[in-house]
């Protein structure tokens, strides 16, 4: 059961990935993303870790992809118009994306000999708590809030230049 | 029987449960909402068709059916035809973890009318709500109508203004209880002050409560909040250009959401099935009882609004939103990190 899932929405992750690139309108793009992200959110939680999954949807599925879509519909953009493919291009994107996934395998392959299984972990949403707020990883935390914190400033003194 | 196959026949049970009685109930909750909309303002509303007009959801299911589907030439044809069934779906997705008044024993098994007891209950809806906007998003971009792309824009900043505020006003009520699982936080209500109604979170987390109703009748576009369809300024907003089923299917919608909602602040602010006063039975049939009566108060209050409130305007809205509730919620979650913290020392 879990394994049809996995294939059914790992499948559709993937191909809406696909149309994100291949679609020349920036709306469908974007709902194909959505797809992509929600598909994603499934994966977790056949991964065992509902917590995550649910974060997954709601920020990016649901917040940062409704600011996307928002600009998108405030500006108004339209098709983007088809340009002729051209063999050679196309060729050396697919050799390259090719060599990549090639050099990735290789690496897993030399890193990890031994057959890749998932160690038994507890991904409950009180486990992730106690690792991401006790001193381990708290100032990494906290050090990454002030990061985003610094983005908000930034965008706030962009939007408005006249103090 | 095998015990999979059992598991999966009482799954499919309790969907088609769910699901028939939400339908049943939104038909219905259209004509109450129109007859006491009527007798609010002395009239008296739809009734003609079948006793006291009972019968008036079904003749206008019957009129939107036959009537003529129109899609606008310049339509995104695919998104318009798919932001109805989105609607509708993630409408129906929201139902699914909410529970349906108190466990039952039946032959000899413990059962719920809850489709799905998922650990993550509370964030499951969260992020179900999330994605309802894009219907509204897609309705109003690909009808390729000024007024709906207005609406929709409108609706999207509006959903996603309050539905932070509404994430935030649960975060009290799941610290008190110590998980994200809707029963359990029901169970925690019960526990505390030995019983008695007091002990629901709609008294200990009366600043929680507040912003919960506000913020959800906004993320249900309801009247105070319902600019998305400002019928003045906007036709009907996102929905304008639907016509026939693909408009029934978006009305569904909206009542459906409604209808979660009171059942989800029925579960974590009114102390769900339980009667809450000590002595009285909330078990079995009693519970659905307590249940109900707490669910069509609210659902009631909602109408009431409706026949009482004008309309928001969009500054005020914006400026209610993000600088009222967002904060008031923030210090409360404060107070109430604070008042845990002690109480587990």
């Amino acid at each position: 059961m879990d394994a049809i899932l996995f294939y059914v929405f790992g499948g559709l992750a993937v191909a809406s990935a696909v149309v994100v690139i291949a679609q020349r309108n920036p709306m469908y793009s974007a709902f194909a993303l959505i797809l992509t992200l929600c598909s994603l959110s499934v994966v977790f939680a056949l991964l065992g870790s509902p917590f995550i999954a649910a974060l997954q949807v709601i920020v990016y599925a649901g917040a940062i992809m409704v600011l996307f879509l928002f600009v998108l519909m405030l500006l108004n953009v339209t098709r983007e118009e088809d340009r002729p493919v051209r063999g050679g291009r196309t060729l050396r994107g697919v050799a390259l994306a090719l060599v990549v996934l090639l050099v990735l395998e290789v690496g897993t392959v030399l890193l990890r000999p031994e057959p890749a299984t998932m160690p038994p972990f507890d991904s409950s949403t009180r486990r992730m708590a106690e690792v991401l707020f006790t001193p381990h990883f708290l100032y990494v935390f906290e050090a990454t809030s002030v990061l985003i914190l610094a983005a908000l400033v930034g965008a706030v003194a962009l939007a408005k230049k006249d103090f | 029987m095998t015990p999979l196959l059992e598991e999966l026949v009482i799954a499919i049970v309790k969907i088609a449960l769910v699901v028939g009685a939400l339908l049943g109930l939104f038909s219905l909750m259209t004509w109450i909402e129109r007859r006491a909309l009527a007798f609010m303002q002395f009239r008296l509303g739809p009734n003609r068709t079948g006793p006291i007009g009972i019968l008036q959801p079904i003749a206008d299911g019957i009129k939107l059916f036959f009537k003529e589907e129109v899609m606008p030439a310049a339509a995104h044809k695919w998104a318009f035809l798919a932001a109805p069934v989105l609607a509708v779906t993630t409408a129906l997705l929201a139902v699914a973890v909410v529970p349906y008044g108190p466990p039952f024993t039946l032959l000899g098994r413990r059962l719920q009318i809850q489709i799905a007891d998922v650990d993550v209950g509370v964030l499951f809806i969260f992020a179900i709500a999330a994605l309802g906007v894009y219907s509204v998003v897609l309705a109003g971009w690909a009808a390729n109508n000024k007024f709906t792309l207005l609406g929709g824009l409108r609706s999207s900043a509006q959903m996603f203004s309050y539905e932070l505020a509404l994430g935030l006003s649960w975060v009290g009520v799941i610290m008190l209880a110590g998980s994200f699982r809707i029963t359990d936080i029901v169970d925690a209500q019960a526990g505390m002050a030995r019983g008695w109604f007091f002990g629901w979170n709609a008294f200990v987390q009366f600043p929680a409560c507040l912003v919960y109703f506000v913020a959800a009748t906004a993320e249900v576009a309801r009247i105070p909040f319902d600019l998305p369809e400002g019928e003045t300024e906007l036709v009907a907003g996102f929905h304008t250009e639907y016509s026939s089923m693909r408009f029934a299917l978006m009305q569904m919608a909206e009542y459906i959401n409604m209808i979660t909602v009171a059942v989800l602040g029925t579960s974590l602010f009114l102390g769900g099935w339980h009667s809450g006063i000590p002595g009285v039975p909330s078990d079995g049939l009693f519970g659905f009882v307590w249940w109900g009566l707490k669910v069509s108060s609210i659902l009631f209050v909602f109408i009431w609004l409706r026949g009482t409130l004008p309309r928001f305007r969009y500054d005020q809205l914006m400026r209610f939103g993000w600088k009222v509730l967002i904060p008031v919620t923030a210090v409360w979650i404060l107070i109430t990190a604070t008042g845990v913290a002690l109480a587990s020392r």
